[in-house]
């Protein structure tokens, strides 16, 4: 690998450059990583707020806060910001691009003019998506057909948005994939890697393949729209059906591109503040790979009651049980981590262990939705909206709130404050639980999603969960607040400061332009905690 | 409050049974990974900055104990989901049909002797129903919690669920799948009746509405039909706009219609907006709503104008 441009022994942080041109014309991964960083939160904290207003309608039974067309434009923007902006972009491209040439030694991603691109086809996306702002869609973040292909609001262009936004996807996974294959410094074998790798490396194969499939169903949706072709109108020898198998094709498999990153931050975490090796190196890695084949698999899983055959239905929910298996080992390996371990509960590490507590809850009230019979009575109501919460939030946003906490110092080389950091941690945790865990008994008891109004008998759970809303705003109101004030006034992070093994702590914080002096040799795994004590155990 | 719905039918007794043991395994594994984490923080937490720990990074027995335990569990789970899916999924020979038409936003029920009903599903206690199920414009979902039965109804195919009700009540019919503006008014009531009292509505004689109903003053009795006919569903009273025009201050109201001519609210408009509600369809407003003949008799449409008079 050509390198002639690494300006030895001379430490120039990658932050330096002032002005905004130097960064949207920058191939530096670190600050495309920043930009998505940026863009995402910003999404996310919009998204966050539709979702406060929508809690704030469902405080009451009547429709007293808003009318239920707003009502069901506000749940329809929430999904696609936070599903399309935020989650499945989210942790894959802004924590994927800071950290993987940093993670595997090497000075850039395999193509960085082609990375730049990728972010501002991202931007590109955001505009069009503005625009389908002045007729906002109500379809919900589904788009199922016929509604979508008949409803007088703008779904062409919020669709066209998240078509584009797609392309951004590809070229990420693509780019990814190329540098961890060709990009690794002498020494970083592919069992040395730190599994946030092996995850980014699972996403970007997901991204890769499933990605076109959506971009092509929300291009025949659009042609349904603007030239009435019929691909899904029993009118014209279509099947709404098929809109439902393409969109869960893709959508299914994008769950996983949002939560595989998530559980490879976990991964990193947790031995850095546990001072102990991960537990089942091999399982981990595998089952990322295990997780992202058999997600492919499974999509029918969420159409057992729209009319599919028993046969499918049947065959879909054995798949769906099979991918419980490498799920609950990586649980297990997490688990098992921290025995024995030296424990630091640092901000980060909270977020990972708040992890694992709430998506094991996601994890096995998806068990419910997988049995057949069950999933019967549970599909599209609130048991799923709980279920859904606390896989992506409990999963990726405290997958996404502990990356922030553990690689601030990296990326920003400052130091937030951490007492206030640990109350922000607590107020998300308590805040999500009491928003979300009575929406598992709403589920049960039958109150179905995407309601503007609900009978009364529903009232007191759902005033709960909408106080919880506000527990959880507010956490990440103080946690958002922490981490800006850092920026500005916090004090100037150590280049190692949990003394952590992997490669981006080797070099100073922030990293200088292309991160390394000189491409390090690797001599041993990432996770050799406890080695010099007790060499063989 | 309860923890599950009533249980109002065969099939509810089953599905249960699944719910329960899905409750339960999870809870054996929340509880263990919950206390393990708990434990660990506590006890193995950072006393020195230099402590010692242990090199451990793996323990094959240990790994495929923990590997094929929950797989053997999942397949007992899918297993057992799979068998009361099956029995939800097989309807008797001898069970009565009804057809059922989703629409944005109501539901219609058509019986085998050519009674038709509006979101109020007639059925007989301890008599296996099998429902023939289509959508008129959009996906909608018959879901009724209380006998955990769930289908979509889909445009240009018939889809079908079934149960026997156990129970002699009322029980909530929600629509589960997003169709538009109305999903969360698309509500109906399935009434379980004793096979006598369902003996005589077969006949033809109001059950429920009986001498009490008749009785009841017109306007009140156009309030009933307002709320039990799915009128609320697309006409609001508060002046708030939903589907079709707000019911408040109608009465007498000069309205613009599409063609650009105005009429004046009368009970002959009223009248005929109720039963050709196509042919004046007033101006910003969506040609959608449903014929309501055969369904609403002129005693009916005269509570109902009588209703309308009273919210101006």
């Amino acid at each position: 690998m050509a390198n002639h441009s690494i300006a030895h022994n001379v430490y120039v942080p990658y932050l330096e450059k002032k002005g905004i041109l130097s960064w949207l014309l920058s191939t530096d991964h670190k600050r495309i990583g920043i930009m998505y960083l940026v863009s995402i939160s910003f999404f996310f904290l919009v998204a966050g707020v539709i979702a406060l207003l929508m809690r704030l309608e469902l405080l009451t039974p009547a429709a007293d806060f808003v009318q239920p067309h707003t009502y069901n434009v506000l749940f329809t923007l929430h999904g696609s910001l936070m599903v399309f902006f935020f989650v499945v972009p989210g942790l894959a491209a802004s924590f994927g691009n800071f950290l993987i040439p940093l993670m595997i030694g090497a000075p850039d991603v395999a193509f960085p003019k082609l990375n730049l691109g990728s972010y501002w086809i991202y931007l590109l996306g955001t505009l069009i998506v503005l625009l389908a702002l002045m007729k906002p869609a109500d379809t919900g973040w589904t788009y199922y057909t016929p509604y979508s292909a008949t409803t007088d609001t703008d779904v062409v262009l919020i669709t066209l948005g998240v078509f584009v936004l797609g392309f951004s996807s590809i070229l990420t996974g693509l780019n990814f994939i190329v540098t961890i294959h060709k990009m690794r410094a002498p020494g970083m074998t592919w069992h040395r890697l730190p599994l946030f790798i092996w995850a980014s490396y699972a996403t970007a194969v997901l991204q890769l393949l499933a990605t076109p499939v959506v971009g092509i169903t929300l291009l025949l949706l659009i042609a349904e729209r603007t030239l009435g072709v019929g691909f899904f109108d029993p009118a014209k020898g279509g099947d709404p059906i098929l809109f439902q198998n393409f969109f869960w094709f893709y959508s299914h498999p994008a769950v996983y591109i949002m939560i595989i990153p998530a559980m490879g931050v976990i991964s990193e975490i947790i031995p850095v503040f546990a001072r102990k090796p991960i537990f089942g190196y091999k399982a981990i890695a595998y089952s990322s790979l295990g997780i992202a084949f058999i997600s492919f698999l499974v999509w029918a899983h969420h159409m057992f009651t729209s009319g599919i055959s028993s046969l499918a239905a049947t065959i879909f929910s054995f798949l769906t049980f099979l991918v419980a298996i490498p799920t609950a080992i990586k649980v297990f390996n997490w688990t098992a981590t921290l025995y024995k371990g030296s424990i630091h509960l640092h901000s980060s590490m909270l977020y990972a262990l708040g992890f694992i507590f709430l998506f094991t809850i996601g994890g096995l009230t998806g068990l419910f939705l997988g049995a057949l019979a069950a999933d019967i009575h549970l599909h599209d109501t609130y048991f799923v909206v709980a279920h859904m919460h606390y896989v992506m939030i409990g999963g990726t946003v405290m997958g996404f709130f502990g990356a922030l906490h553990f690689w601030y110092p990296k990326w920003f080389g400052k130091m937030f404050n951490e007492m206030v950091a640990k109350i922000a941690w607590f107020l998300v945790f308590v805040g999500f639980n009491v928003t979300f865990f009575p929406q598992f008994f709403l589920g049960v008891q039958g109150m179905p999603r995407r309601y503007a109004t609900y009978p009364a008998e529903f009232e007191s759970l759902m005033s709960l969960s909408t106080y919880g809303s506000w527990i959880l705003g507010l956490g990440v109101l103080i946690m958002t607040v922490n981490l800006i004030a850092g920026l500005f006034n916090g004090e100037k992070a150590p280049q190692n400061p949990y003394n952590s093994l992997s490669l981006e702590w080797q070099v100073p914080s922030p990293p200088p332009h292309e991160n390394f002096d000189e491409i390090p040799h690797v001599t041993d795994w990432t996770y050799g905690y406890g080695k010099k004590k007790e060499p063989e155990a | 409050m309860t923890w599950i719905p009533e249980v109002a039918s065969n099939l509810a007794t089953k599905v249960d049974g699944v719910l329960w043991v899905i409750t339960l395994m999870s809870l054996v594994f929340f509880v263990l990974i919950t206390v393990l984490l708990v434990y660990f923080a506590i006890k193995y937490r950072r006393r020195r900055e230099d402590e010692e720990t242990p090199y451990i990074t793996g323990n094959e027995p240990l790994e495929i104990i923990w590997t094929v335990i929950p797989s053997i569990l999942l397949i007992l789970l899918f297993i057992y989901g799979f068998v009361v899916f099956k029995d939800m999924k097989t309807p008797p020979e001898d069970a009565l049909e009804v057809s059922v038409l989703g629409k944005q936003w109501l539901w219609t029920f058509e019986y085998y002797n050519g009674k038709k009903t509006l979101n109020e599903l007639y059925v007989q206690q301890n008599r296996p129903v099998r429902m023939v199920m289509r959508a008129d414009d959009v996906l909608h979902s018959f879901f009724v919690p209380a006998f955990r039965v769930k289908q979509d109804l889909v445009p240009g195919r018939y889809t079908q669920l079934w149960f026997t009700p156990t129970k002699i009540g009322t029980f909530d019919i929600f629509c589960a799948e997003y169709c538009g503006t109305g999903h969360s008014a698309m509500l109906g009531k399935v009434i379980v009746l004793s096979p006598e009292a369902y003996g005589i509505w077969e006949k033809g004689i109001e059950v429920d509405d009986g001498g009490a109903v008749a009785g009841l003053p017109p306007a009140e009795l156009g309030e009933k039909i307002y709320k039990e006919k799915g009128c609320n569903a697309c006409h609001s009273i508060d002046g708030t706009t939903l589907v079709g025009p707000t019911f408040k201050g109608i009465w007498g109201r000069e309205e613009e219609m599409q063609d650009g001519s105005t009429v004046t609210v009368d009970e002959n408009y009223i009248r005929e907006s109720i039963l050709e509600p196509q042919t004046q369809v007033v101006k910003g407003y969506q040609p959608v709503m449903p014929s309501f003949k055969g369904i609403l008799s002129d005693d009916d449409i005269t509570a109902l104008i009588a209703y309308m008079k009273t919210l101006n």
